[in-house]
């Protein structure tokens, strides 16, 4: 496991949550909010579980301040690694921007079922993602 | 009560790259070319607003022009640069302030797509670090999920970029001059599914600069002009899905778009099917087809219909739609942009477009642009 990418944005534990906020008005927000923004601003354990609300694909190396495969010193666009990303609805809760992983581009569909998990990002990070939950395992739930 | 305000003169720089020009040289280019259409010169102008988004400020160009002392005002609206400094000098005349007014856009962008600090956009450092503060995945997020709902097929996005490349050709101050077959777009490296390299406008170089002036000098100096029937400028409503959101609203709320749309109709007292021609804001392809719906000209799912039909060409019938090839073709100097929407429609509305002329007597030029993080400009010309 590597450091996580920012100490705030997921909960410690066995059973990781993104951190969300719920405002004043009882609305869920994705990220909390921090400085001023974040007074009254109640941090909020999200779902673990959602459904697929839009997705495509990153297919060219990101400039600067991204610093996943092939940002790095001496790298460039061959080191990079093409990835998949979406929009994940918590019932109820908030739709977040996210990675999308354990899968491919012709499997994604509308309202899919995701999980939240924990993914290596580069040589000294994690990062948050979403991937599909097993079919039994939705059946099942 | 306020005066009316017509368009006098219009001057462009060509778009795309020009090397041996800077973004501001290019902008006082575009000033000189407007004040010999207007018959104007320099000293004549009593206010100017502008800027750029990546080519510094716009006040620096007095140097060149004229140091006459008149006040000139950045603009630093992102996108809506262009759009907010013609609001702007709109609003100076329309006073009655003033009776002559620049509004000048341009920029020069490095090559490939724009990259944006999360700060800049109250955003945490891990959503850069982590590749997810792209433009590109915006709209192509925005478009998938539309695409889904609507019944809106791959072969329209590419419809879209083809139709821009193709009155690209037509058109001088056009980037891309040269066409590019349906079966070449489409198969094209895929950037953001589900959008290819062709269906994506590129950062560029340009500039445009319009003059504004009072109906009384207008009159005065027997100019060829242009009304301004309505110009709105709105920024995002709550629960609303913009560029740069790492989170958003399970409530569906509105669009600035069709908040600023609606104003300007309202303003200027017509509805879409009013109109003759329409500059709308085609970052990308999905960008135009969500655009032709929210800005009011037909239904969510039935550009299927218009683009099958080529509805959206010069000459097809129903609504020509970026005559000029619009950001696909042109690509996009953020602070001149929006500006090149009202330059094309002003040449349209004074039957001066040459082989890319909207065919009739063209009444009506909308033009509606888009940006980060979550506003539009719409303005609505007529030709009386």
């Amino acid at each position: 496991m590597g450091e996580k990418i920012d100490p705030n944005l997921w909960s410690d534990g066995a059973q990781p949550q993104l951190m969300g906020g719920r405002l004043p008005s009882g609305q869920i927000v994705f990220p909390m909010p921090s400085g001023d923004a974040a007074e009254g601003v109640e941090p909020y354990k999200l779902a673990r579980r959602g459904k697929l609300w839009s997705w495509t694909s990153q297919g060219f190396l990101p400039k600067e301040p991204y610093e996943g495969p092939g940002s790095g010193p001496g790298e460039g666009p061959p080191d990079f690694q093409p990835f998949l990303l979406g929009y994940v609805e918590l019932p109820g809760e908030v739709i977040v921007e996210s990675r999308i992983v354990d899968c491919r581009l012709e499997d994604l569909h509308l309202g899919m079922e995701l999980e939240f998990c924990i993914v290596p990002f580069n040589a000294r990070y994690d990062t948050f993602a979403f991937r599909p939950v097993a079919q039994a395992e939705s059946q099942a739930a | 009560m306020s005066e009316n305000v017509y368009i006098i003169g219009a001057g462009i720089h060509p778009f795309g790259r020009t090397d041996s020009r800077s973004g501001r040289e290019q902008g006082v280019y575009a000033v000189r070319e407007a004040l010999t259409d207007a018959g104007l010169e320099w000293p004549d102008i009593e206010c100017a607003y502008g800027g750029s988004a990546a080519a510094g400020n716009a006040d620096i160009m007095v140097n060149e022009l004229g140091l006459t002392s008149l006040p000139f005002t950045n603009v630093a609206n992102g996108c809506a640069t262009g759009g907010s400094a013609l609001a702007a000098s709109q609003q100076a005349i329309a006073s009655g302030m003033y009776d002559l007014a620049l509004a000048v856009g341009f920029d020069k962008h490095p090559r490939g797509a724009f990259n944006a600090k999360p700060s800049d956009y109250g955003l945490p450092e891990w959503y850069g670090q982590t590749g997810m503060m792209l433009t590109t995945q915006f709209f192509a997020l925005k478009i998938q999920r539309y695409m889904q709902l609507h019944g809106i097929s791959r072969t329209t996005l590419g419809r879209v970029a083809e139709k821009a490349f193709r009155n690209g050709t037509i058109t001088p101050h056009a980037w891309r001059r040269s066409p590019v077959d349906l079966d070449t777009i489409m198969n094209a490296p895929m950037i953001n599914d589900p959008l290819t390299k062709y269906m994506f406008c590129s950062p560029a170089e340009g500039a445009v600069a319009l003059i504004l002036a009072s109906e009384k000098k207008m009159k005065e100096l027997g100019a060829d002009g242009v009304k301004i029937r309505a110009v709105a400028v709105k920024t995002r409503p709550p629960n609303s899905f913009e560029v740069f959101q790492a989170g958003i609203s399970i409530e569906e709320g509105g669009k600035p778009t069709v908040l600023a749309s609606k104003a300007a109709f309202e303003k200027a007292g017509i509805g879409p099917e009013d109109i003759s021609v329409a500059q709308l804001q085609d970052t990308e392809s999905g960008a135009e087809i969500m655009h032709m719906a929210e800005n009011g000209f037909c239904k969510d799912g039935e550009q299927e219909e218009w683009l099958a039909n080529g509805w959206t060409e010069i000459g097809g019938g129903k609504l020509p739609v970026n005559t000029d090839g619009g950001c696909l073709a042109c690509g996009e100097p953020i602070g001149a942009s929006g500006l090149r929407q009202v330059y094309e429609n002003v040449t349209q509305l004074r039957g001066r477009a040459g082989e890319r002329q909207v065919p009739g007597t063209p009444r009506f030029g909308y033009s509606h642009v888009y940006g980060a993080p979550g506003l539009s400009g719409v303005a609505i010309l007529e030709r009386e």
